[in-house]
């Protein structure tokens, strides 16, 4: 069964944030992380680059599939995960801790409130 | 992000799921039956077979016995290769062709007698390739091939691989038969395996030595078992593929279909044009002749990132001169590696490419198929 922590929100698309402060830390979930399988390669964009609620901000890919990940939240993205971006399994042995991917400055906190709670990610369809 | 995996339901099950489930294997559709994508993982799988022994559950492939008096003479017409040349107790790998020199199947032909033969042929082609096989059973071609009986024993048997640099020592072991070691490749011999008679084919689809076992159906789970606790690690069909890709082994409906002949897939060593004639052979011919317009080649990335089925080739001036047919990230190299058609004179080793990835362009070598493993740095 796949983790799902109560302490932070989630995106219908299987992204989860932890705010701090203005800064939203940003990963994909346990059941994103399982349902890819091992992770081979991981591209994002840039820090310094302002994504929309939705966009895309990087790709990631496994051995079996190539998904899109989109940011839960709108904002300029200020830091990358190096750690990952030289051991990409990380992100399957510790996908909400240091596996985390990109932290955005957050434009508008209203955008908080659209994410699912634990409780409601865990209710979605998978 | 998007998030593959649903619910499998109606789908065969070999005679092994049952032992699958237990281990907790991610299962999967494949061809319509419910099979392991991977227990721990492909990239550990695919290297315990690479570094020590591995075991696959190939039973959903079809195994069919050809027999009769016209059988050599059926099987010469049906298939590319020469059965002719094969003693009992031999195989070869072969191709169904159809009349446009096309590919219908990657088969392996099993010579049991003189005149009676097994053929394995790919699960997703099963019901294609025995329709096609009886069609041809007294077709009037004007040759006799009406003694010829075609008995499928897919159901009544399973399927067991067993590969890797110390695959023929365990299985040796295990029997208590030293002597299936002295089988060269693509020799078979029959023995006893879990307290059932087995047939050991020293063949494979990994470019590692061992065996393919073939088991009655009902013994498959103890033999499963007895490899297991001899140190086989279970492997799933994402490994298989893997390791395929690296020995540069054609999949049918990737590298060969029926629109893809011998040639250009560098599968000649798989016919004999000297045959007097099989289904095909003219087309095939006439290519040879002129040349093939495209060639089978492997492809080689420093990236991490894949070259997955129908990217574009890009020569470095940006023509377009092939596409790739498969490609997966190497669990043995550690970077990315793939197989694509390539046009005529871009087919070179050394040639240096782009692929289209996407929204990027990753530089790829040129390298033959069968030297992925061998000439990556």
């Amino acid at each position: 069964m796949a983790v799902v922590p109560d302490n932070l929100k989630y995106a219908a698309t299987h992204e989860w944030v932890a705010m701090d402060g203005d800064i939203a830390t940003v990963g994909i979930t346990d059941h994103a992380q399982e349902a890819l399988g091992e992770i081979v390669y991981l591209d994002l964009k840039g820090s310094g680059t302002h994504v929309g609620h939705n966009d895309k901000f990087g790709e990631i890919e496994s051995v079996k599939a190539v998904s899109e990940l989109y940011a839960p939240v709108s904002g300029e993205i200020v830091e990358l995960n190096t750690e990952v971006r030289d051991d990409q399994s990380l992100i399957n042995s510790s996908p909400f801790e240091r596996g985390w991917l990109i932290k955005i400055r957050i434009a508008n906190s209203e955008e908080l409130s659209q994410l699912l709670s634990a409780e409601d990610y865990s209710n979605l369809e998978h | 992000m998007s998030a593959p995996m649903g619910n499998a339901s109606e789908l065969r099950q070999t005679p092994l799921n049952a032992v699958h489930r237990a281990s907790g294997a991610r299962l999967v559709d494949f061809a319509g039956w419910e099979m392991p994508v991977f227990y721990t993982g492909i990239l550990d799988e695919s290297r315990a077979v690479r570094t020590s022994v591995g075991l696959f559950d190939v039973s959903h492939m079809g195994r069919i016995w050809i027999a009769g008096k016209d059988a050599v003479a059926y099987l010469q017409r049906l298939t590319s290769n020469d059965v002719e040349a094969l003693k009992p107790s031999e195989a070869q790998y072969s191709l169904l062709m159809n009349p446009s020199g096309g590919i219908i199947d990657d088969i392996i032909v099993y010579r049991e007698t003189d005149s009676s033969f097994m053929v394995v042929i790919n699960a997703g082609n099963a019901a294609k390739d025995i329709a096609w096989m009886r069609s041809h059973i007294a077709d009037g071609s004007g040759s006799d091939l009406s003694e010829v009986t075609l008995e499928d024993r897919s159901e009544q048997t399973a399927m067991i691989a067993v590969q890797g640099p110390l695959a023929p020592e365990l299985v040796a072991k295990i029997t208590d038969n030293p002597e299936l070691l002295e089988l060269g490749r693509f020799q078979y011999a029959k023995g006893a395996i879990a307290g059932a008679e087995a047939i050991f084919c020293r063949t494979g689809y990994t470019g590692e030595d061992g065996f393919e076992l073939i088991v009655p159906a009902e013994n498959a789970v103890a033999t499963w078992t007895l490899l297991v606790e001899g140190g086989a690690v279970a492997c799933g069909l994402g490994a298989r593929d893997a390791l395929r890709i690296e020995a540069g082994y054609p999949l049918y409906g990737h590298e060969i279909d029926d629109t893809t002949t011998p040639v250009e897939a560098g599968l000649m060593w798989a016919t004999s044009l000297e045959k007097s004639d099989f289904i095909g052979k003219a087309h095939v011919v006439e290519v040879k002749r002129s040349g093939p317009k495209r060639k089978l080649m492997g492809l080689v990335l420093k990236d991490r990132i894949i070259p997955r089925q129908g990217y574009t080739i890009y020569a470095s001036d940006g023509v377009e001169i092939g596409s790739i047919t498969s490609g997966i990230f190497s669990p043995t190299l550690n970077h990315s590696i793939a197989l694509g058609y390539v046009s005529g004179s871009y087919a070179k080793r050394g040639g240096a490419v782009l692929i289209g990835i996407r929204d990027k362009q990753i530089p790829a070598t040129i390298v033959p198929k069968k030297s992925l493993l061998t000439l990556s740095e």
